[in-house]
This record gives structure tokens, C-alpha cells and sequence, in this order.
């Protein structure tokens, strides 16, 4: 039961120990440089999870091919992969804010620890 | 008429590019571009309200690219997104006119990166009401918050770590909304809201969809900073400068709470949110907690910023509390308290601005004497003070009067006690201020050896905005039926009654 359950549905397995892996590098992980590379996974196993959904066996890009006709079943759902596509240029955004604000941080600090930032930054004020 | 939900984006997204290459070359054409395109949104949403009233509420929708829905994406203006988008522009246009002067001394040859930061975020939150797309919302959602991230970080020491912290939970945020949106598209196959409302009703039963609404509700509710994902909120608030907090804290957390209203009214089948799943009332008990525990921490705090984002994170409380209440008056008390928050909030953190400008003062004690200096700001502090305290004729006595109504309607009496007593508390922290502005230097031995702070207004292009906020809060609360039969009513009608 178990052992089918799990082949069956393996991805979805991975997705899910990924998002809580993602999220707790976020939360629990002091280092702030970890903090993004765990918002990264986290980010990357909800585009795993919507593009898993559309995965298809045997079927082709969505252009439609005069010789294989028009059955749906024949190509990949488009939709999906442009939302996850959006989704990343998206992501890529906020990981590229995130990494320069921790550039100034460490510039001004000197450190990415979160306690010891927070430290210097009370001894600095 | 029909291309309006399409200008009011594009128009501000222009002006953010335009100012962004001109403020290579002249920072005053980059504030001016900026401000163009902010009055040109304003208009174009003016015309939408217009369109509105004069209209039946019938909806004017503009396909993207001309790609038919649900295929395309599509702009939806309807008397709830023609509401929104005028609150924001109007915003947009006081603080952009109020900007110069405060971000020269705030954050000094910076300023040509902060209009168009300010623009954009403003592009953003007009896009998230005037989408039609679940997954386009998230989309405007993260080019909001993005630009709101920069506009945050240039503040003072503390600001970068702040703003940090609230992207890591913002992602978060709208990580939970991604998902919740992936849930909805597998159960019905489609993210466009019209087309979800009518797909969704014959699977109210599905787990998956129910799976979705919690999704995306969290995922809101963090943006929305609702009790208790709020936690990001004050040391943001208190770092960022005059400028950006008068933006943002206005508008930002309650275009999350329009697309929780959003989703509830017009998205989800009727009932799903109040009978299948208790979703508006959890929402509704967290606001209310929220109220008590942001009130009682505003009256703990020293600095005048930090007490405002208490005050914030209570004064959202009152939005979710319409949600939460779920029958038509109360929603209508939490849609008019959008406008009025955003006009009393965006007033006081601009007053707070304008004393730092003139006395570089932001602890409450210091503001000892500011009533006889600036004598005109701090009438309109007191406006903006009795507003939030809710004493009519100004606007905040109005939408705690319609969730009053909706309490005692549901019979919702520890909410009816809630907000009474939260009115108290905020004058508690609210009244401390007014003491202190008022108190008279000379006898008051705290400050004896200070030298007496100059006589003198703040620059009039701080001056006259934060005069404009004063009027239009008395205006909005003297007409606020107008409002509320003309746009607000048709809104909450699904709700019945």
C-alpha cells in the first residue's frame, strides 16, 4: 500500500519535503545567506508542483501539427509552463532584491548572522 | 470608456520608466514624470467611478492583447476595483507632491531611484484591484511588494534588516498564494475570476478547492500583515523614511485585504467562505485580536512611527472584522474603513514627516511645544487624531458606526465590545500625543533647557498636502452615504439582505 503510494506518487513526495525544507531554512536557519537559499527551494517546489501537474506522457509541444490532429491528449498544456515560467522571472526578482539588501548588510556589519548582526546594530546605534 | 482598466496600469508603469531614465539626467524631472503619470492614473480612475455611478455597476472589462477571455488575461473595473484604484492614485498623487522636501533630508542623493519606486508600487496595487486573474494578481502583487522593498530599505540604520525580514515572509506570503492558485487551476482548469465563480460552485465539496482557499487566504493575510503574521510590520514602518511609510502604509497591507474581499465575494461561490469553511470568521476573531493587541502595544511605544504601525496593525483589524461579519453592512464599514484608514494613516505618518523636517524629532516626548510652532499641522493632526479615535463628523466615526450595525446585526457582541473598546484605547495613545503638542514648553520641566522650537509651517509642498488629507477626511466623513449608496451598497450585495 505504502510502496504504491509512493511510486504513484513520488513527486509529489520530493515537492513536499522540499516546500518544508524551504521553509524551515527560512524561518529557523540564523544565517541570513541560508535564509535565501531556503526562500530558493521554497520557491522552486511550488513551480515543481504547478509544472508537475501538466506533465504528460507521449505528447508534444502545443503547436498544432496538421499530421498527429487536433486531440488534446496529443500536447502538453501550455498554461501551466508560462505560469511557471512568470513565476520564476518572479522569483528571480525577489532573490535578487534579497541578495543585495544582505550586500549592504554585510557591508555595514560585517557579518550575516542574524544574532550578531542584530548586536552590532544595537552597539552601532 | 472601455480602455480605462487598461490606462490606469499602464499610464503609472510609463511614468515609472520614463522617470526612472529621466532621473539620470534631472531629479526634478523625475519627480515631475512621476507625478504626471500619478494624475494621470488619478483621472483615469476618476472617470471609472464616474463610469460607475452614472452606469448600473455593469462591469467594463479589457481583454489584454485582445485575446478573449478566459484565454487572455482581461481588466475587470467594477465598482469595487473603481473604489480601489481611486483611494490609491489619490495617494499616490498627495505623497508624490509631498516627496521632495522630505526625501532631501531623509535620504540624500537617493531620490532619483524613489520615484520611480513609488510609481511602480502604485502600478502594482492598481493592477492587483483591476485584474480579473488570480494568477495576474500575484503577479501585480510581487511588483508591488518588490518595489516596496527598495522604497523601504533606504531608510535609516535599521531599515535594510527590516525589510529583509519582511521579504523573507512576503515570499512567504506569496508563495502560499502561488500555491493556493495551482490548487484552484487543477481543480477547474482555468485562473480567470469570472470564469472560477462559475466552475467552482458544483465543487464546493472538493478538497482541493477547499485546500486552495486556506492557501491563498494565508498567503494574503501575511501580506495584509493580519494578526498575528503582523510581526513584520513595526520595525518596517519605524525605519523606513516619512515618504515611503506615507505610500505604503496606507494602501499596501489593504489592497491585500481587497483580494481576500475578492476572492470571498466574487470568486468563491456564495456561502463557501461563511458555511463550508469558516474561513470570515476565523479572519474575523484574528482581526479582532489583532485590534486589541495592536491598540494596547501603540500605547507601550516611545517613537511616533512605532506607534502608528501598532495602530496600523490594529486599524486592519477593522477591515477584516467586515470580512469576518460577512452580512452586508458590516462589509460596507470594513470597505469605507479602507478609505478612511488610508486618509487618516497617510496624513499622520506625513505630519510625522513634516516635524522631522522642521525639528528632526520622532519620540512622542520630544514633540513638546510642536502645537505652538506649527500651529496650522497640528490642526490637522487633530483632525487626523480624532478621526482615528472615531468621533463624528470625521471620517473613522462612519465605518466603526456601519461594523457597530453589522455587530448587532450578527449578533457578534464580544466584536461590538471589541471595537468600543479599541475607540478607547486609541484615544488613550492618540490623546498622549495631542498632550504633548499642546503641552506648554516653558513649564514643562523636561524641556526647560531646550532652546524654544522656531515658529514656522512646514515648505508648502508638504504644507498643503497634508492640508488637502485633513479636508477630504472631514469631506469623506460628512458624505460618506454618498459613497456608500453610490458604490459600496452594489458591492456588498452579494452578500444579501
Amino acid at each position: 500500500m505504502t510502496a504504491d503510494f509512493l511510486l504513484s506518487r513520488y513527486p509529489y513526495v520530493l515537492i513536499a519535503v522540499l516546500f518544508a525544507i524551504g521553509l524551515y531554512g527560512m524561518t529557523v536557519k540564523r544565517n541570513l545567506m541560508k535564509k535565501i537559499i531556503g526562500m530558493t527551494i521554497f520557491q522552486t517546489s511550488i513551480y515543481l508542483f504547478f509544472i508537475q501537474g501538466a506533465t504528460k506522457q507521449g505528447a508534444t509541444i502545443p503547436v498544432l501539427d496538421p499530421e498527429l490532429g487536433p486531440s488534446a491528449e496529443l500536447y502538453i498544456n501550455p498554461l501551466p509552463q508560462v505560469i511557471v515560467l512568470t513565476a520564476i522571472v518572479v522569483g528571480v526578482a525577489i532573490t535578487g532584491v534579497a541578495l543585495s539588501l544582505i550586500l549592504v548588510l554585510y557591508r555595514r556589519y560585517g557579518t550575516l548572522d542574524e544574532v550578531e548582526l542584530l548586536r552590532r546594530m544595537r552597539e552601532s546605534a | 470608456m472601455s480602455q480605462i482598466p487598461a490606462l490606469i496600469p499602464t499610464s503609472l508603469l510609463l511614468a515609472s520608466l520614463l522617470s526612472l531614465l529621466i532621473g539620470l539626467k534631472s531629479r526634478r524631472g523625475a519627480h515631475w514624470t512621476a507625478l504626471l503619470g500619478a494624475i494621470a492614473a488619478f483621472a483615469f480612475s476618476l472617470m471609472g467611478v464616474k463610469a460607475m455611478i452614472d452606469g448600473d455597476g455593469e462591469a467594463i472589462r479589457y481583454a489584454a492583447g485582445n485575446w478573449i477571455p478566459p484565454i487572455g488575461i482581461e481588466f475587470v473595473l467594477d465598482s469595487l476595483s473603481a473604489y480601489m484604484t481611486a483611494i490609491i492614485t489619490f495617494i499616490g498623487v498627495i505623497v508624490l507632491i509631498y516627496a521632495p522636501r522630505s526625501l532631501a533630508l531623509e535620504t540624500p542623493g537617493r531620490e532619483r531611484m524613489v520615484y520611480p519606486s513609488m510609481t511602480l508600487v502604485l502600478a502594482g496595487l492598481v493592477g492587483m484591484c483591476l485584474t480579473g486573474d488570480v494568477f495576474n494578481l500575484y503577479v501585480f502583487l510581487e511588483i508591488a511588494a518588490l518595489a516596496a522593498y527598495a522604497l523601504l530599505a533606504i531608510g535609516d540604520r535599521g531599515a535594510p534588516v527590516a525589510t529583509l525580514r519582511y521579504l523573507l515572509f512576503g515570499a512567504i506570503g506569496g508563495g502560499f498564494y502561488l500555491l493556493g492558485v495551482a490548487y484552484l487551476y487543477y481543480a477547474t482548469g482555468t485562473v480567470n475570476m469570472a470564469d472560477l465563480s462559475m466552475r467552482l460552485p458544483e465543487l464546493m465539496e472538493s478538497q482541493a478547492v477547499i485546500v486552495a482557499a486556506v492557501l491563498m487566504v494565508v498567503g494574503l493575510g501575511i501580506k495584509m500583515a493580519l494578526f498575528p503574521f503582523h510581526f513584520w510590520l513595526p520595525d518596517v514602518y519605524t525605519n523606513a523614511p516619512s515618504v515611503s511609510s506615507a505610500l505604503i502604509a496606507p494602501v499596501m497591507t489593504k489592497v491585500s485585504a481587497y483580494a481576500i474581499i475578492r476572492l470571498f465575494l466574487d470568486v468563491f461561490p456564495p456561502g463557501f467562505f461563511t458555511a463550508n469553511l469558516p474561513l470570515a470568521q476565523t479572519i474575523g476573531w484574528f482581526s479582532a485580536a489583532g485590534i486589541i493587541f495592536g491598540s494596547v502595544l501603540a500605547i507601550a511605544q516611545h517613537d511616533y512611527r512605532r506607534m502608528l504601525a501598532y495602530s496600523s496593525v490594529g486599524q486592519l483589524g477593522y477591515i477584516g472584522l467586515g470580512i469576518g461579519l460577512a452580512n452586508p453592512i458590516g462589509m460596507i464599514g470594513g470597505l469605507l474603513h479602507i478609505v478612511n484608514h488610508a486618509l487618516m494613516k497617510g496624513l499622520l505618518f506625513m505630519i510625522g514627516g513634516a516635524v522631522r523636517l522642521r525639528f528632526g524629532v520622532t519620540k512622542i516626548p520630544d514633540f513638546v511645544g510642536v502645537g505652538r510652532a506649527m500651529p496650522w499641522t497640528m490642526v490637522a493632526f487633530t483632525v487626523g487624531v480624532l478621526a482615528m479615535v472615531g468621533i463624528p463628523p470625521t471620517a473613522g466615526f462612519f465605518s466603526k458606526w456601519y461594523l457597530l450595525l453589522g455587530s448587532a446585526e450578527a449578533g457578534a457582541w464580544v466584536w461590538f465590545a471589541v471595537i468600543i473598546a479599541s475607540s478607547l484605547l486609541s484615544a488613550i495613545y492618540f490623546f498622549r500625543v495631542v498632550e504633548m503638542v499642546y503641552r506648554d514648553p516653558e513649564s514643562d520641566s523636561a524641556v526647560e533647557d531646550r532652546e524654544p522650537l522656531p515658529r514656522g509651517e512646514a515648505p508648502a509642498s508638504m504644507f498643503w498636502p497634508i492640508t488637502i488629507m485633513a479636508v477630504s477626511i472631514m469631506a469623506v466623513g460628512i458624505f460618506n452615504v454618498l459613497i456608500v449608496s453610490a458604490l459600496l451598497e452594489r458591492v456588498a450585495a452579494p452578500l444579501g439582505g
